[in-house]
């Protein structure tokens, strides 16, 4: 038990940010928003796989990837490949040219399926590649620059590099990958409508299960030994080596675990939004993620989580709002949070939570004399612990 | 709740400065707030004496430059219509979402129209990516889309209205009249990379091969926002052929005709035909740089009818002296109207009876500004094809006009 609550929770502090977001993303969100708000905040969690990698990575690892979008979108055009093949079945696809085939390679001339579209047609093996193209392709990238001892901004700049490389591959090669349209018009998945509301909520509780899971993982890799050794390297990579570590072997591993997580998110990112695009691929989106995790707080594994939902809530708030300032109003949101909670949402809720607690205090005491006492908590600033 | 009341005693004044910083969060939380409070009223967003619809383009990011012009003309005709009084005694209310270039965004902001706001109609999206992004939405929840573009065909949607024209309807005329006008027989085609360009030139290159006997001497794609064409101008002056047909799209535009005058092929010399230049573009690239070359359209501002005239002027009066208006801009200004028009003849504002109206093939505009255009079963217009020739001042002198050309989203031959 003391297992569970220490190395899968991170003790009080863990379990109680654990409970809050579970219980907000479980049972707030799903009693108080529509079907089609619900929907959104599916879409914006889908995000937080990344942000959450980027803690681990970036927050705890020292080492920053600006390429997290690839993987998110490895994993999302693996669920988009096969849920496109579905959908395009030779009576679908009658009014082409050669049926049976996606429609963007029908307009592109193709007239057979390519090789590595195949294998697709099996969800088993899509969900094989979901987790395991993206893990393969960053231990690639991990083994060529780690070994090396490539690092810090070189590191950042090569991922960037790579995931424009990837969105230039995708766009260009539009005839096997729907080019600058995506892969779009998803409807069933084995049959079943993913369009429907019904399936809509489900893969929002799949979603939200997953991102549970994905924290507690993450959790425990970071009370271990492991997750030490991750500090140590961050702060001090040299004394780590000296003391007969494989530095770059850690790097890899957190780095490939960094890659599977967002392949999660871009998957269930196709599932509930229907489609995929390079735009999800390359540096901005990339980007997006990593402030994601900054406004979360970088050492939080629910702060990502936080700082995800409210950049995405603020981009649609204030996009419905104010269509032609929208994007003044974030910057202004992104400088807010930077001057006056550096350390990111989570950084605030160290500093003042507790005085949050202090205040909830009084629903202890109604519930232990069962009325309420008008209490006067005057909120003078303790020492922070 | 309690912990609000809670919050606001006597804070001191460092706190105060922590709580504006909180003040986004706040703004964000309330709008929340709004969002649970559901308008489940069935059906849409149609009171007495009002009709909702949306407006969806790009205010920002890439596209921005592209878009605004169409939806200003969205906005004078239904400005226009209200002013007439309005549809079924209703007055339009507009909600504007801004799409942000961003494909997905499309798709988000068509659901939220439809399901949350309930709008009776949209007019928007102007890239294919982004009508390919929110069809599913359209088509899902069973909402009606006028779509503004020239575009590549090969789509009839039960739930979108095609107000620009197909791919046919620009490219066949084009290749005809540069045929007999110009004598041409070989065509070099170049074009941006992706879907619009390829299908277009796919069609182009079958019928200057099977109907006009000429040759296709090269064909090449550039990357979006490419600007180096200075290995494309190399091979069409070794190749010399007699038309340059272009397809090349949005900011690479100006670096391409830049790089072709600096490199000496100029209209005096050399054909050339676009079918990806309006006058918002040739804004960008200069008069001077494309004077004397040729764009296929259907409609260009300088056209001279009464319906332009007003047109043009209402335009300006509404978005200022320097505006111009290019093809997309007049394509996206019949939407509305040919949305009033099928309303009214369907006598209701559902989409089912409005779809039902509209494909009986006599909607027709005789009060638009590029003549006059009907609206075909297969949801496309019929339309004329114009050539127009580019002057220095950025306007086009229109040199041929086609007859009225049947759309043919699907062209037989052609796949």
């Amino acid at each position: 038990m003391s297992f569970v609550y220490e190395k899968l929770f991170g003790d009080k502090k863990g379990m109680v940010g654990f409970c809050i977001l579970a219980a907000l993303i479980l049972v707030v969100f799903p009693l108080f928003l529509d079907s089609f708000r619900l929907n959104l905040v599916g879409k914006y969690l889908t995000y937080a796989f990344a942000a959450v990698s980027l803690v681990l990575l970036w927050g705890y690892g020292g080492t920053l990837s600006l390429g997290q979008g690839i993987f998110f979108g490895i994993g999302g055009y693996a669920m988009a490949m096969f849920l496109k093949l579905e959908a395009s079945s030779p009576e679908n696809t009658a009014i082409q040219s050669t049926p049976g085939i996606p429609d963007f390679m029908d307009w592109n001339q193709l007239t057979e399926l390519p090789m590595f579209w195949m294998p697709f047609n099996s969800f088993t093996f899509t969900i094989i590649a979901v987790l395991v193209v993206p893990t393969i392709f960053a231990y690639i990238i991990g083994a060529a620059m780690f070994k090396r001892r490539v690092g810090g901004v070189y590191f950042a700049i090569i991922t960037q590099v790579i995931s424009v490389i990837l969105t230039v591959l995708i766009v260009g090669q539009q005839g096997l990958t729907g080019g600058i349209n995506g892969i779009t018009d998803l409807r069933t998945l084995n049959g079943w409508d993913i369009t429907s509301d019904s399936a809509k909520n489900l893969f929002y509780f799949i979603n939200c299960f997953l991102l549970l899971g994905v924290i507690i993982a993450s959790r425990f890799i970071l009370t271990s030994k492991f997750g030490r050794l991750l500090l140590a390297m961050r702060d001090k990579e040299d004394r780590v080596r000296f003391s007969g570590y494989d530095v770059a072997n850690f790097k890899i591993f957190i780095f490939c675990f960094a890659a599977m997580i967002s392949a999660i998110g871009g998957a269930m990112f196709t599932l509930q939004v229907g489609f995929m695009s390079p735009s999800f691929v390359g540096i901005v989106p990339s980007i997006e993620m990593v402030i994601f995790a900054a406004i979360g707080g970088r050492m939080s594994l629910i702060g990502a989580v936080y700082g995800t939902l409210l950049i995405n809530f603020g981009k649609t708030a204030f996009s419905e709002s104010f269509p032609e300032l929208w994007l003044f109003l974030m910057g202004g949101l992104f400088i807010a949070v930077v001057m006056f909670f550096p350390n990111g949402l989570a950084g605030l809720w160290e500093d003042y939570g507790h005085h949050i607690t202090k205040r909830f205090a009084f629903l202890k005491r109604f519930f232990a004399k069962g009325k309420i006492e008008s209490t006067s908590v005057d909120g003078k600033l303790e020492g922070a612990n | 709740m309690s912990d609000k009341s809670d919050n606001q005693r006597s804070w001191g004044r460092r706190k105060v400065v922590r709580a504006l910083g909180a003040l986004p969060l706040g703004i964000i939380l309330a709008s929340q707030l709004s969002w649970a409070a559901p308008a489940t009223t069935t059906g849409q967003a149609v009171t007495d004496d009002t009709v909702t619809v949306g407006i969806l383009h790009s205010l920002t990011g890439t596209m921005a430059i592209s878009e605004t012009g169409a939806q200003e003309a969205e906005k004078l005709a239904i400005k226009q219509i209200n002013e007439s009084g309005g549809i079924l005694g209703r007055q339009i209310k507009i909600i504007q979402e801004d799409g942000a270039s961003d494909w997905p965004t499309f798709a988000e902001k068509s659901r939220k129209l439809l399901v949350n706001d309930k709008v009776a109609a949209v007019f928007g999206c102007w890239t294919s990516a982004s009508r390919k992004a929110a069809l599913p939405v359209f088509e899902k929840e069973n909402g009606l889309l006028y779509y503004p573009t020239f575009y590549e065909g090969l789509e009839q949607s039960k739930n979108v209205i095609y107000t620009g024209q197909e791919a046919t309807q620009q490219i066949l005329d084009g290749l005809n009249w540069v045929a007999k006008e110009k004598g041409a027989k070989t065509f070099y085609l170049i074009g941006s990379d992706y879907i619009w360009p390829r299908t277009s030139m796919k069609i182009a290159r079958k019928h200057i091969e099977n109907v006009l006997g000429g040759k296709v001497v090269g064909e090449e794609y550039k990357p979006l926002g490419d600007t180096q064409f200075g290995s494309v101008i190399n091979k069409i002056r070794l190749k010399k052929p007699d038309v340059i047909y272009a397809a090349v799209v949005g900011g690479s535009n100006v670096a391409w005709f830049k790089q072709l005058k600096a490199a000496g092929i100029t209209s005096k010399k050399q054909t050339l035909l676009t079918i990806s230049v309006t006058e918002d573009e040739v804004l960008g690239i200069g008069g001077e740089n494309l004077e004397g070359f040729y764009s296929i359209m259907k409609y260009f501002q300088s056209q001279d009818n009464p319906n332009n005239v007003a047109f043009v002027k209402a335009f300006k009066e509404m978005w200022g002296e320097d505006s111009v208006i290019g093809d997309v801009t007049q394509a996206a200004y019949l939407g509305p109207w040919l949305w009033k028009a099928a309303v009214e003849k369907a006598g209701t504002f559902d989409v089912d009876a409005v779809v039902k109206a509209s494909e009986e093939g006599d909607i027709e505009l005789t009060t638009a500004p590029e003549g006059y255009v009907k609206l075909h079963p297969n949801h496309h217009l019929w339309s004329k094809a114009r050539v127009g020739m580019w002057k220095k001042d950025g306007q086009a002198e229109v040199v041929y006009t086609s007859e009225l050309i049947e759309p043919d989203p699907f062209p037989e031959g052609y796949q």
